[in-house]
């Protein structure tokens, strides 16, 4: 054991190794009264350490070239040992990753973890959201299978609509007059490079931010407010043990779900892996039906509702935007919607349902009644935000306990 | 360390005209890495003008060519096709042919240089799916007003037999027509206009 501390001590002299366990892990105070949908951050953190991992074994094995990508995908399903389970789980963790990311987002919504002091910590979050879009977009097209050419075909040309530089920016990002060769090679690039470093930079920053501010919890209450004579939150329990204990157990319930999609229904029926995709892409072959996987459905399913195709893009840009303004709209200065007025939970109510509706939509093929609905929920979704600052200042709070309850 | 007579402003001066030359530094580093993303030089040269032969077209029937690994359609339209162009314009978004979606010697009620043959561009204008071609006449799915035209199964957008929009649709533009000459009665290159009539 001594040999053990006088090793540490010869690192600690020379890197804050105990220090950073100690401020991040064994004494970072978080609320005691975490619940259900505390887990979802840290299984954030575990799917996106399974990406990593897995993405780095498909890339030994796959070709980013348009005349060997497809097969060599097949290669790695067939021919590579255990290369079958190693893709499905990549693939299986991408719809995973938005899934958790979404209950995380959700749970922000519904406790307030984007309020005041929180502000920067949530714009952290949004722009790992943007980067996880991105990075979700550029692997969509590497398996060069009909869904991933032609739903990047009509991503890259949503940056047509810009006036004045629209084409020739959406030239240049594509590096040729249509999706191509020298296209699927760059995406490759942002795939397993920029945006995976972009990625885990902005996490780094977002845990940093978290850390600084401390946690929110389901009562919404400020445990750094009542500290004991050590300048310890009462109501605080160190992250370690407590916390990383009770997130193995949501980490053992996660991992059931996913081995069994990743084991029984890894294209979930083609919501995860679109049965379009299975069929070589072929520049002069449109799909009857593109529809982008569900996780962008929600945001393809506004672009759609709205007739005009510049307008289109703008309020398919706002949708996702406008999130970010979220701690300045909300004008209640109570977190928890536990002690909130009914007006908020109404809204969010409507907000989710809106949501849900839009990402059905976007799987639909368009139809003058479903375009009606969507354009309904479009203006729900908006309303949520654009409505807030007037009725969250008519909400009729109940009182806030001093401290956590339970 | 003193800071005793040292010349703030000065210090400010050279700091700001440090930072701003560095700025500019980094600006002319940027400049080649984000060219480089450009169409390379085996890019352009695939997009090279493509010939297309009409000599076995029939009234009707359309032939499928590639150009810039984009489909280009070569129609050819009957009488009763071009009779039906002008009473089409009220459902249209652009009738006249307004939105530069076409060369100057392509803006004219057929949006060609011979009436006869329709050169467009396959690919629709709202997202870039391939519409397809429906010359039928009231067709069940599309109804009894549709005289001919392409139709978009991706997004529902509708065009009619000189590649223009209807309104109400998600296309905003009419379809696209290319740069393109008649090399003779039978030839045309795709592509390319230069010296063309």
């Amino acid at each position: 054991m001594s040999v053990m501390n006088s090793v540490m001590g010869w690192v600690d002299d020379r890197f804050p190794a105990s220090k950073m366990w100690k401020e991040h892990l064994s004494e970072y105070y978080a609320p005691k009264n975490f619940n259900f949908w505390y887990f979802f951050g840290s299984l954030a953190l575990l799917v996106l350490v399974l990406q990593i991992v897995t993405g780095i074994f498909l890339t030994m094995s796959y070709k980013p070239d348009a005349a060997f990508a497809f097969s060599s995908v097949e290669y790695i399903m067939r021919d590579v040992n255990w290369g079958w389970l190693i893709r499905y789980m990549h693939s299986t963790g991408a719809s995973a990753f938005f899934i958790v990311v979404y209950l995380h987002m959700f749970r922000g919504l519904i406790y307030g973890s984007y309020k005041q002091p929180r502000e920067l910590l949530w714009i952290f979050g949004m722009l790992i959201y943007l980067a996880l879009m991105a990075e979700a977009f550029f692997g969509y097209l590497l398996p060069w299978g009909q869904m991933s050419y032609w739903g990047a075909q009509v991503i890259v040309s949503l940056f047509g609509a810009i006036p004045v530089v629209g084409d020739e920016l959406s030239l240049w990002i594509r590096g040729d007059f249509v999706i191509s060769d020298v296209t699927l090679n760059r995406f490759f690039a942002f795939h397993v490079i920029a945006v995976p470093f972009v990625l885990v930079a902005l996490v780094v920053a977002h845990v940093l931010a978290l850390h600084e501010v401390g946690s929110n919890n389901p009562d919404g209450v400020e445990i750094k407010k009542n500290k004991d004579e050590n300048g310890i939150p009462k109501d605080g329990i160190p992250f370690h043990p407590y916390y990383t204990v009770k997130d193995i157990v949501g980490v053992v319930v996660f991992l059931m779900f996913f081995s069994i999609v990743v084991f029984f229904v890894p294209e979930m029926g083609g919501y995860f892996l679109e049965h379009a995709n299975f069929e070589p892409a072929d520049p002069l072959k449109t799909p009857l039906h593109i529809a982008p996987v569900w996780y962008f459905t929600p945001f393809y399913a506004i672009l759609r509702a709205i007739p005009d195709k510049f307008l289109g893009v703008v309020t398919m840009g706002a949708a996702v935007v406008i999130l970010f303004f979220l701690p300045w709209l909300d004008r209640n200065p109570v977190k928890s919607i536990r002690y909130r007025g009914w007006q908020y939970k109404v809204m969010l109510t409507l907000f989710v349902i809106a949501f849900v509706v839009l990402g059905y939509l976007g799987m639909e093929a368009p139809s003058p009644v479903k375009t009606f609905i969507a354009q309904v929920a479009t203006a729900i979704y908006f309303a949520f935000f654009l409505l807030m600052p007037i009725y969250t200042k008519m909400e009729k709070n109940k009182p806030v306990p001093e401290r956590v309850t339970q | 360390m003193s800071t005793e007579g040292v010349d703030r402003g000065r210090r400010r001066f050279l700091t700001t005209v440090t930072a701003g030359a560095g700025a500019v530094g980094v600006g002319f580093v940027a400049a080649p890495f984000v060219i480089s993303m450009q169409p390379s030089a085996r890019a352009q040269a695939a997009g090279a003008p493509v010939e297309a032969d009409i000599s076995k077209l029939e009234p009707g029937q359309m032939v499928t060519y590639e150009w810039r690994g984009k489909p280009v359609w070569i129609v050819r339209r009957s009488e009763r096709n071009l009779d039906d162009l002008p009473s089409m314009d009220e459902k249209l978004r652009d009738p006249a042919s307004e939105q530069p979606q076409q060369p100057e010697y392509a803006q004219n009620p057929q949006r060609s240089i011979k009436p006869e043959y329709l050169v467009l561009i396959g690919i629709c204008t709202h997202l870039g799916c391939a519409p397809s071609y429906r010359p039928e006449i009231a067709p069940a799915d599309l109804g009894s007003d549709w005289r001919g035209g392409f139709f978009c199964p991706c997004h529902g957008s509708k065009f009619d037999l000189a590649g223009r929009v209807y309104s109400g649709v998600p296309a905003p533009l009419n379809l696209e027509v290319p740069p393109h000459k008649y090399l003779s009665d039978t030839r045309i290159l795709v592509g390319e206009d230069k010296g063309a009539a």
